[in-house]
Order: structure tokens, then C-alpha cells, then sequence
């Protein structure tokens, strides 16, 4: 029999009165909501037993509980419990089992579990069922959650909630089915659209196979003489998939033989790296999870961004906690295993107060999660994986725009650390030898991520397949990393290491296969969350944290027993081999057997045909503002500029111990662009990352759009203190409907801009990813179908590795007196600028910021001679806003006020308007402030660069800038300024 | 000799590497220890003089802060653990690692009994994740590990350290000196509450308490993370200074002399 355990907190009840506001944000009149943890354990104990139990779970101090009966005391109208579907991972639950079984000294068998549900009792005014189960679906997502509520009559009647045990039941599947592709076309082509057809009629899902491409596998198996199995044709569809193969940026593009990957990005770096020569700082491009380049003498350090959109505009916190935990798992599995060290995020999603619905079907039964429940949402996924990890987030930024509304992008990145040799060998190299085991580590395996590469590689619909939804268990994934990287690594107990991220093991082994030249697996060998788990679903399923390992026979034993006492399941599923082919077994049966050269290399490269115009946007006709100080102030608390601090005060940015420069900075905790991490304590040398992001270009050109985001991402880390000479990049193009020629003509002009500012710059790329296919297509509240495209996107995010961490400079002024400069030129660049949105929605312009990346790279060879003397006491570059917000920004994070002269700005064109030299977003510029003593000595060494000293920081806490007409055009002070930055996200 | 320090990890512990570089930092020599690999040799507990609990995030929070790790010792290494505790060794527990002492019942043990749980570290009032730099007073006497130390600025990052303790062990807590921090303002006044000087919401500003013996503390700010001087919120503004006056920077964080007070307490 099962039971029930029901908790309650009795005293600083926060929780409760949490759901209190949250329910009555949503509209209902609440007087009363009590929030209590329920555990469901569907073993049968004695009164004894689960008396010790309870008080186990439970905290004697704050808490109280009920076994086995309801609660009889709250006076409420109705129950609403919240508990997971069948299947979802319940991380709660996982640790009460383990508990349990360690207080008892029991063990729960298969058919024994525990689940956890929250049971809300509400009490209000004029409350019906109805109105609970909207506030039900409010809370939950249907996705993964179930809702049930009872008014307080049935839960009297029924003498409680129910005992629901939310098991998974599956019919037994013990074989693979064969495939006919002797069908029609048209059928054919359905099945690699919408996927393997059930015996119901029901469809699998996307495979998302084109005509060439099932054309390639049909004739695959007539030489074969054979059909394709299922899970043939799923493991297919996962290696060729665009998520897995970038088959665009892989693509001859028009007559580019190379195509996009080979002849644009990976070209910079090959022609940096050699120009470099003996100081190539590079030692792992492109080949391995994560990219690698040299610290110092005893370490490399890894770094590597990724998406997460897809999942994260169905479930915004599942999504991103996988996201960034999947991330972490590109770190552990670069080399032979490096440590998580420093996480990044980069979220991209709608305005938060746009409401007006979107639906995914015509019905609108179907809604779209909003931008403000999808960035909520995200900011707590990467809070969850983030913290428990154990990994500090002290980069990271938001950016919104209409066109994330339906698809957001989620980005999240990991620096990691490795030592340069691990027993005696590089440790960015490794190799899967013929007779090592296949052994994976880690989660079991459920239906959870089914299709989750091929759906990527799809726009996002009402047909999209809800099992693309993963749970994280960040704790699952934090013992399997220390268990690796602090402990099985340096024993020397495996050849080979790699993630089971998209595409499951179906491609963690057949990708590590390709290091010794086949593999075979014996399939119900994989540990199952749940039985009778079709075999296709188990090879190709996502679900999370877990690792695949090559290890020899003789070091197996010591390995699996190191795994056992690390509380890390480990199982050994097959071997690698030599003989050219990827074979699985099933129940003794042989359900796949491809070659391997089919499998990896078989699919037909394609051919991409662009064209490219350059569109004519219409200018803002709006004149300038009567008050700039007003403007000034509005702009300030724009999304994309304001303060998004508590996001940064809620992920932690200072675990490990190596904070140097975090995500708040100065006396006024001002959102930075950069951040400075020092990973040994001992030593000075300290790394310096930063992101540049720069899409809404993008509606004018995304050529200028790309050099924008490189020039950002690079001059923020010499603003604070970066060594160009040792700065990394990573791309991240993240595009949209990329099967229409006019996107791919603006994707290989982004691609263009990338080679040509990297290789100026001598920074090269070190690892990269694409995401292509960022559409949302489905209805509007009047049944109209739309699409909504996301602005063609690229995040290049950098690294630096500086040998001073004091060296590294903060945006805060730090002394009155001290003068502020500007370094660089100013032009009439607002096209599509944030102050044109301001001005006027939708109207972009056509001046677009340019780069000169010579004039750049002169200034930047200066800045960091300058942050050499230590001659720099603060810097921050104008992005986004320009120099009005740049200098706002500076005077509120060192609390101190600013004199400032406008017309002393160096200009490289005639601007008479105050706004608009206010807020251009010209590139390569810097303010900073000196130490007047340095004053003569700073000029010097800027002799040959445009610069001017603008005014001065002041005791007082007064904010003036002087206009055209020496009068002052923006007068007010740092506190109305702090909070008018600070007001946008003031109740998140 | 050095004294030895043993620091427990696993099951999601993930300050353990900083925690165990401020022990040798300041004299001290310490091992790294899985729980599992303690629990399968418990007697190897007595080769040291020092145990740390270090932050972290141990089972996700599931079941409560500390809870389901506290339960794993109480199930099984109870005995070894109390024993230690009452010799006269040292023990910190650090956020997740005072949250662990908490439901181990090693502090504030109250009429000396220790292993019964007597006070909790609850939701934080923000009912949020709070990482933040705070100022925190010594207001113990015999607290072994804060001794010489008046003023100290540390982080907290935790989401669960809203210290609460009914009226009659909160009396006894104040009555035995076993205060050992409280959250208060840059100039010392109290917090009296105010968030963000009291990050949590722990009543009477309470951020660490010690065992009666003053050998035992759990705090939740972590002094592991201020071990350099580029640690500190507002380190560039000291350096600025410090440069202007043509003074040297300081290498070490201030966090350190709780490390080495327990060093120094076997020298």
C-alpha cells in the first residue's frame, strides 16, 4: 500500500504567503493560501517506519507533518496539488527514495517508487473550481505537470486528496520495426518530415529528413538489400540532422567551394594561428567539445556557448536548466575532462510587458507562453543549474526585441580549466581503442529529449513534440563531474570521454566510434528510468547527465567501483572495434547494422544558392526631444539598458573563490559588460570574459551587425584590462528561416564580417555553434496565421587571459576630481539603434555602426599600453544608448557625480543634434576617467588616437551635461538617475 | 605539526577545493574526504583535529537545506562524529556546511545535547537566492574561530539562511555567548532586519552561532571566498587608492583569519 507524508512549515511560512501574491497577481481575490510538500510512497511501511520518515524529511524546529490523513485544520475552499506527469524526472522525490533506504536500510525494488506533488489550500472570495484550475495552469506547466483540485466538500467527501502514483506504461516493444521506403513520394517525404508512421496512425515525430536525403538512404539499403530498421532511420535522421551536422554552414555556398564553417570562420582562425606562429595560443579548435587555449605554463583553459531555444520556449526552466548544465557537460567532455570553472548566460527574449497572445494552433487551445513567463522562467533555469553546480555566473546579459516573441534564444557558455598534461599525455587528446568498453554514466534513460535534434532543426509549431522537453537533475550531473574531473581523470582510467547531448548516445558512440573505427552495443543493456522503453527511443532519447566512455578492459573494474562509491550509476553497454561498422543488438537480435562511413559520412552535401538586398528603411521623423533630461531618464530605464541586477544577485557569482570583477560593479552595483575571474589563488593571472551582441542591426545589415558584435565583444575586454594579444573568440549564430536565399545571403555576409574583423584583429575563433531555424509560426488572437522571425543573431563571446588580475579595470569612477575622457570619434550611427526605437518604433534608419578595425586595433594597442602603467582608474565602452548612457552608467556605479562637455567630443562628421550625439552607437570608443596626476602622461601616449578630455567627476552628486550652447542640456542627479535605471525590473 | 584538517564533500558540496586551500594557506594541512569514504572507514575520523563542512549545495536542497545530508551522517556515522565534537578539536560548518551542523544538531547543541536539531536555517525572506557582500560583527567571546576579529566583510550566497530558534533556545543561544556573527551595517549599527544588510531575514540578525564550547561554529557568510584581496566587492576602489598613496596592494583576503585562528588554536 501507498502512502502519504504531507509537511508543513509553521513558522516564517515565506512560501505561502509567496503563492498568496502570486495568485493574487493573477487576478483572484485571495484571503488565505497555505503551500505544503507532499511525498507519495508507494511502498508499504509500518507506523513506526513512517513516523521516521517523516521526521526525516522534515525539519522538527520549523515544520510539522500528517501521515496517512488529511488536514483538518486549514480552513480553505479549494485544494489545488501539483505533481509531475508520468516519466518527468522528480529530483525531490529521488533524494526522499535515497533517504529512505539509507535511514531503513531498505531498498526500494522496480515496481517501488516515491513522487512528490505541492498541495496549495486556498482560501478567498467568490472562488470557483474554474477559476482554481486557470490558476493551476498558471502555475504548472502542462507539459510536465499535472493539476488536480478538489473544492473542500469533495476533499470532506473523499477524505483528502487522492493517492496518485504517476507511473509510466508502456506496452512491451521487443523489436525494431522494419521501414518500407518502397512508398509513394509523397508518403516518403512525409515520413522525413513528420516521421515514422504508428500502427494508430499517430506519427513519431520529425525526422527531419529532406527528399535528397531519403533518396541517399533508400538507395543505402537497396545496395544493402535490405530495408532500414526504426531505429536505422532515427539514428540516421539524428547524425545527419542540421543540429548535429550543420549541414548549411557545411554547404558550398554559391561559389564558395568551402562553404560557410571552412571558408569563412575556421579559415580566420587556421591564417591567425599560423601568422601567430610560436605565439599561437591555441591548442583544441573546433574538433572537440569545447575549444582550448593555453593559460599558463601547467593549464589550458576551455570555453564553448550554446542554445537552448527550442526546449526554452516550451519550458523555459527545464530548458535552460539543461541548457546550462548540458554546457557544463561540453567542459567536462573537452579533452580527457576539464573543470566547469565559470558560467555565461545570454537570454533573448520579448519585451516582458507585450501580452497580446500567440497561439500555436488555429483553435487557440494551444497558447504560447508569454516573454515575461519565458524570461522568468529562464532566469530560474539558470539559477537552478547554475548554483547547485557549484559553478560561478558572474557573466551574462539580457536583450530584448519583438522578433524573440515566439522563439527566444537562450544561450548559455562555460569556461573550463584543464591541466595541459594529465598523466604524462596532452590532455586535448584522446582516442576510443578497438576492445574498450562502452560504458555511459550518469541519468537513466526515459522518453524525455525524444527528437530534440531534429526538432532544433525545425521552426517551432503546434506540431512541435512535447518529450523535446528535459528535466535537469543538477546534482545527478555535480557527482558524475567531481567523480571525473577530480578523481577518475587523473587515475588514467579511460582512453576516451565525451556528452550525451543532442541526439543521445545514438551520437556520443557512434562519435567516438570514429576514433578507433566501429562499435557494438548491446541496447537493453542501458539503464531505463521506466520499462518496456522502445529500443529506437532508447538510442536516440536526451535524456540528461550523462557521459559515454571508452575505457580498456583491464582499468574497468576500478573504474566502475569508483562510479559505485560516488553515488554514480555506471553501466557497460558494449565495445569499440575496428571493423567499420555501428552495430546494435536488441534481445539478442541485431536491430541496426550501417557502416560507419554511411552513418557519418553518407549524407549529400548540399548546395546553397543566395542573393542578397540591401532594403531602404524609412527615418525616424521625430525631432529632438525639448527635454534631454527627461530622455536621458526614459532611456535609462529601457529593458535594454536598465539594471537587470536581480538576476545577478541571485545566480552565484563568487563560488571557487576566484571573483575578481563581477556582474555588479562599484558603489552603485552597476550590470557590467565584462568580468574577471581568477581561478588560482596563488598566482595573479586572471581571465577576462565578455559578450558582444548587437542584432537589431541586423534589420539593416548584417554584415555591419556581425563586425558590431566581434568589435563589441573585443573592445569590452580591453576596457577591463584584456590582452588582445591573448583574447579568443567564439561565434554563435543563432538565424532564422535559413531556407529562404535572402537569409542565407545575410548569413554569409555575417560569415564574411567574422573572417575579416577576426583575422584584423589576430582573435580567433575556438569553437562556434548555429542554431538556424528561429521561426515561430502560428495564429494571432484573430486566427490569423503569423510568423515571427528572430532578427538574425550573432553572439560572439570572448576570453582573455591577462598575467595581472589587479591590473583589470572597473566601469566605477573612483575619486571627485578625477578627469574623464573619451577615446574614439563619434558619427551620426543610430540606424537601428536603441534610441531610434525610443524615438520612434519600427523605424530603423539606414546608419548602421561601422567598424574601422584599423583605427580600432591602434587605439586598443594603446588602451592596453595605458592598463600596463596602471594610468586607467575606470573605462567603460559606449554600446548600445551611446555615450549619454555610458557616462550615466559611470557616474551611478561610483555614487559620484559628473561635469560633463558635450561639445568637446571628437566627431568625425558635422552632428548638430545634442540626441543624437547623446546616443549614436558609433563603435571603438571609451570613457574612462585618470588620476589628474596622470593627466599629462595619458595625453602622450594618445597623442596619434582621437581623444578629449570631456569633464570631470565631482564631489557633489550632480549629473550635468553641456549642450551646443553652453548651457546644460541633461541636469540632474545620481539618484534620480540610479533610480530611474533600476525602476524597469524593481518588482522581478 | 600541522594540525589536520579533514573537509567532507560529495553529493553536491562544491566549495570543498577553496575551503581546503585557506587551511594550508595559514599552517594548516587538509585533506579533501567523500563522506562515502569516510563512512566505509569512520574510525579515520580521529587522524585529524579539524573538520570542515564546506558550502555547497548538497541533494539540491531536496527535503530542506542540509537535511538529506545531515540524515546520510546521522545514519551513519553518528557516533564517530559526536565523539569528535566533543573533544576538545574544532569544527566549522560554512552555508550549506552550518545548514548541515544545524540538522546534525552539533550547534548549538543547548544543554549539551548535542545531536538533537534545535535550530533551523529557513527559506530566505526575499524567498530568493541571495548573493551578496555583508558586514558581520563578532559578538562572541569564546568563539574559538572569530577570535580577534571585530569587523568582517564577507559574501553570502545561499538560499536558505533565515536563522530561526524558538524563544527558550534563542535565550540560551544569547545566555552562553554562542552568538558568533551578526549581520550589521558597514559602521557596526544593526541590521535590525533591513534587508540587504540582513540578507535572510535571520531573526536578531543572527549569521553564525557556535556549540557551548565555542570550538563548533556554523556560519552562513563564507570566508573561503574572500581569500585574495581581488575577492572584495570594491577591492578596485582600495586599489586605486593604495596606488595614489604609492602603497603596496595586499595579496591575502581577510577571510583567511577565521582559518587561522583554528590553526593557530593547535600551535
Amino acid at each position: 500500500m501507498a502512502h502519504r507524508i504531507e509537511v508543513y512549515t509553521k513558522v516564517n511560512d515565506t512560501r505561502s504567503e509567496i503563492m498568496k501574491k502570486k495568485l493574487t497577481s493573477l487576478g483572484f481575490s485571495i484571503n488565505e493560501s497555505k503551500v505544503a510538500d507532499v511525498y507519495t510512497i508507494n511502498k508499504d511501511f509500518n507506523q513506526d517506519e513512517l513516523d521516521r520518515i517523516a521526521k526525516t524529511l522534515s525539519n522538527p524546529v520549523s515544520q510539522t507533518y500528517l501521515i496517512d490523513q488529511p488536514n483538518k485544520e486549514i480552513e480553505f475552499d479549494f485544494a489545488l496539488e501539483i505533481g509531475f506527469l508520468p516519466g518527468v524526472t522528480d529530483n525531490e522525490a529521488h533524494t526522499a527514495k535515497e533517504t529512505i533506504e539509507d535511514l531503513l536500510k531498505t531498498k526500494f525494488e522496480d515496481e517501488q517508487s516515491v513522487h512528490t506533488t505541492k498541495l496549495t489550500f486556498i482560501k478567498g472570495t467568490n472562488l470557483t473550481e474554474k477559476q482554481i484550475q486557470q490558476a493551476g495552469e498558471s502555475l504548472a506547466n502542462k507539459l510536465i505537470q499535472r493539476i488536480h483540485v478538489k473544492s473542500h466538500d469533495q476533499f470532506e467527501k473523499d477524505n483528502g486528496m487522492d493517492l496518485n502514483i504517476p507511473k509510466v506504461n508502456l506496452k512491451p516493444h521487443p523489436k525494431a520495426d522494419k521501414i518500407d521506403l518502397n512508398i509513394p513520394e509523397e508518403e516518403l517525404l512525409k515520413l522525413g518530415k513528420k516521421g515514422i508512421p504508428n500502427k494508430d496512425g499517430t506519427r513519431r515525430g520529425p525526422l527531419a529528413l529532406d527528399k535528397e536525403y531519403l533518396h541517399t538512404i533508400k538507395a543505402y539499403f537497396e545496395k544493402e538489400g535490405r530495408q532500414p530498421t526504426d531505429i536505422e532511420l532515427e539514428s540516421l535522421a539524428q547524425t545527419w540532422s542540421e543540429h548535429c551536422k550543420h549541414t548549411i554552414f557545411a554547404a558550398k555556398i554559391d561559389d564558395n567551394e568551402e562553404g560557410l564553417y571552412k571558408g569563412y570562420i575556421k579559415k580566420a582562425t587556421k591564417e591567425i594561428r599560423n601568422k601567430k606562429g610560436d605565439k599561437d595560443f591555441c591548442v583544441s579548435v573546433f574538433k572537440d567539445n569545447s575549444g582550448g587555449i593555453i593559460f599558463d605554463e601547467n593549464w589550458v583553459i576551455t570555453d564553448k556557448a550554446e542554445t537552448h531555444n527550442s526546449p526554452s520556449a516550451l519550458d523555459p526552466l527545464g530548458g535552460a536548466v539543461t541548457g546550462i548544465v548540458g554546457v557544463n557537460r561540453d567542459t567536462i567532455g573537452f579533452g580527457l575532462g576539464a573543470k566547469p570553472i565559470i558560467n555565461k548566460y545570454g537570454f533573448c527574449v520579448g519585451y516582458p510587458d507585450d501580452e497580446e497572445p500567440l497561439y500555436r494552433n488555429k483553435e487557440h487551445t494551444e497558447r504560447a507562453l508569454s516573454p515575461k513567463r519565458i524570461f522568468e522562467g529562464v532566469i530560474d533555469g539558470v539559477n537552478t543549474g547554475g548554483n547547485q553546480s557549484g559553478i560561478p555566473t558572474p557573466q551574462g546579459f539580457v536583450y530584448f526585441d519583438d522578433g524573440y516573441k515566439g522563439k527566444p534564444l537562450i544561450f548559455v557558455g562555460t569556461v573550463g580549466l584543464i591541466p595541459r598534461e594529465v598523466n604524462g599525455k596532452p590532455s586535448w587528446e584522446k582516442q576510443a581503442k578497438p576492445g574498450d568498453k562502452v560504458v555511459v554514466i550518469g541519468g537513466r534513460v526515459g522518453q524525455d529529449g525524444i527528437h530534440g535534434a531534429t526538432f532544433s532543426s525545425e521552426a517551432l509549431s503546434a506540431g512541435s513534440p512535447a518529450t523535446a522537453v528535459q528535466i535537469g537533475d543538477p546534482i545527478t550531473q555535480k557527482k558524475l563531474s567531481d567523480a571525473i574531473v577530480k578523481e577518475a581523470r587523473d587515475l588514467d582510467l579511460y582512453n576516451s570521454i565525451t556528452d550525451c547531448g543532442a541526439g543521445g548516445i545514438s551520437c556520443s558512440v557512434a562519435e567516438m566510434a570514429k576514433e578507433c573505427g566501429g562499435c557494438i552495443v548491446e541496447l537493453d543493456k542501458v539503464p531505463l528510468k521506466y520499462p518496456n522503453l522502445e529500443p529506437w527511443k532508447i538510442w536516440i532519447s536526451e535524456s540528461q547527465e550523462r557521459m559515454t566512455f571508452a575505457i580498456p578492459p583491464e582499468k574497468l573494474d576500478t573504474f566502475m567501483k569508483l562510479m559505485e562509491k560516488r553515488g554514480v550509476e555506471a553501466k557497460v553497454i558494449g565495445e569499440f572495434n575496428d571493423t567499420d561498422r555501428c552495430v546494435i543488438n536488441f534481445n539478442g537480435e541485431t536491430i541496426m547494422d550501417l557502416e560507419m562511413d554511411f552513418l557519418h559520412d553518407g549524407l549529400p552535401r548540399k548546395e546553397i544558392t543566395t542573393t542578397y538586398t540591401q532594403k531602404q528603411h524609412e527615418e525616424p521623423f521625430a525631432e529632438k526631444p525639448e527635454n534631454l533630461t527627461k530622455t536621458l531618464l526614459d532611456m535609462i530605464s529601457r529593458p535594454n539598458l536598465c539594471s537587470y541586477q536581480f538576476i545577478s544577485y541571485q545566480y552565484d557569482h563568487i563560488v571557487q573563490g576566484g571573483a575578481v570583477i563581477g556582474p555588479l560593479q562599484g558603489k552603485g552595483k552597476i550590470n557590467g559588460p565584462s568580468s574577471v575571474t581568477k581561478p588560482f589563488p596563488d598566482t595573479e593571472k586572471a581571465i577576462v570574459c565578455s559578450q558582444g551582441i548587437t542584432a537589431k542591426y541586423s534589420h539593416i545589415d548584417t554584415y555591419h551587425m556581425a563586425a558590431c558584435a566581434i568589435d563589441t565583444a573585443v573592445r569590452n575586454i580591453i576596457a577591463t584590462g584584456g590582452d588582445l594579444q591573448h583574447t579568443a573568440l567564439m561565434d554563435n549564430f543563432c538565424w532564422c528561416s535559413s531556407n529562404e536565399p535572402e537569409r542565407l545571403g545575410q548569413l554569409k555576409s555575417a560569415a564574411q564580417a567574422c573572417y575579416d574583423y577576426a583575422t584584423k584583429y589576430e582573435t580567433p575563433y575556438i569553437s562556434g555553434k548555429d542554431s538556424m531555424f528561429n521561426d515561430f509560426k502560428g495564429f494571432d488572437s484573430q486566427g490569423n496565421p503569423i510568423k515571427i522571425s528572430v532578427p538574425p543573431t550573432l553572439l560572439i563571446s570572448s576570453t582573455s587571459v591577462i598575467s595581472d588580475a589587479t591590473k583589470s579595470i572597473s566601469i566605477d569612477p573612483k575619486f571627485p576630481n578625477d578627469l574623464v575622457y573619451i577615446i574614439g570619434e563619434t558619427a551620426i550611427e543610430l540606424g537601428a539603434s536603441e534610441y531610434f526605437e525610443y524615438l520612434e518604433k519600427g523605424k530603423y534608419g539606414n546608419s548602421v555602426p561601422k567598424v574601422d578595425a584599423e583605427k580600432a586595433l591602434k587605439m586598443y594597442r594603446k588602451f592596453q599600453e595605458a592598463t600596463e602603467k596602471r594610468l586607467i582608474a575606470s573605462a567603460l565602452s559606449p554600446s548600445a544608448g551611446g555615450i549619454g548612457i555610458t557616462l550615466a552608467k559611470k557616474a551611478m556605479a561610483g555614487q559620484l557625480g559628473m561635469e560633463i562637455d558635450l561639445t568637446k567630443i571628437p566627431k568625425s562628421q558635422d552632428i548638430n543634434r545634442e540626441d543624437y550625439l547623446l546616443f549614436s552607437e558609433s563603435q571603438t570608443r571609451f570613457i574612462v576617467t585618470i588620476n589628474p596626476d596622470k593627466k599629462e602622461e595619458f595625453e602622450t601616449l594618445f597623442a596619434q588616437i582621437p581623444h578629449a578630455q570631456i569633464g570631470k567627476i565631482t564631489e557633489n552628486d550632480k549629473f550635468t551635461l553641456k549642450g551646443f550652447n553652453g548651457s546644460n542640456i541633461v541636469d540632474t542627479d545620481i539618484k534620480t538617475l540610479t533610480e530611474n535605471y533600476k525602476r524597469t525590473f524593481n518588482s522581478y | 605539526m600541522k594540525p589536520k584538517a579533514i573537509i567532507l564533500t560529495g553529493y553536491g558540496i562544491n566549495c570543498e577545493e577553496e575551503t581546503a586551500w585557506c587551511f594550508e594557506k595559514t599552517g594548516g594541512e587538509a585533506e579533501i574526504v567523500h563522506i562515502n569514504d569516510l563512512i566505509e572507514n569512520p574510525n579515520r575520523l580521529s587522524d585529524y583535529q579539524i573538520l570542515a563542512i564546506p558550502g555547497g549545495f548538497s541533494y539540491g536542497d531536496d527535503t530542506g537545506s542540509g537535511n538529506a545530508y545531515a540524515n546520510k551522517i546521522k545514519n551513519n556515522l553518528t557516533e564517530q562524529i559526536i565523539n569528535f565534537a566533543k573533544q576538545d578539536k574544532l569544527i566549522i560548518g560554512i552555508c550549506n556546511g552550518f545548514q548541515i551542523l544545524a540538522n546534525t544538531g552539533l550547534v548549538p547543541a543547548i544543554d549539551d545535547k548535542y545531536g538533537e536539531r534545535q535550530v533551523a536555517l529557513m527559506r530566505n525572506k526575499t524567498a530568493r537566492y541571495e548573493c551578496r557582500w555583508t558586514w558581520l560583527k563578532n559578538t562572541s567571546k569564546k568563539c574559538v574561530w572569530t577570535r580577534d576579529i571585530d569587523l568582517l566583510h564577507l559574501p553570502v550566497a545561499h538560499g536558505e539562511g533565515n536563522f530561526y530558534a524558538e524563544s527558550e533556545i534563542l535565550n540560551k543561544i544569547k545566555e552562553n555567548d554562542q552568538v558568533a556573527f551578526k549581520y550589521v551595517n558597514e559602521d557596526s549599527s544593526p541590521a535590525n532586519q533591513k534587508f540587504p544588510i540582513n540578507p535572510n531575514g535571520a531573526l536578531e540578525d543572527i549569521a553564525a552561532i557556535t556549540d557551548p564550547s565555542g570550538r563548533i561554529l556554523g556560519m552562513m557568510p563564507h570566508p573561503e571566498r574572500f581569500l585574495a584581496f581581488t575577492n572584495e566587492e570594491g577591492w578596485e576602489l582600495k586599489k586605486e587608492r593604495l596606488i595614489r598613496e604609492g602603497s603596496a596592494l595586499p595579496k591575502d583576503g581577510e577571510g583567511l583569519k577565521i582559518f587561522k585562528n583554528a590553526v593557530q588554536y593547535f600551535l
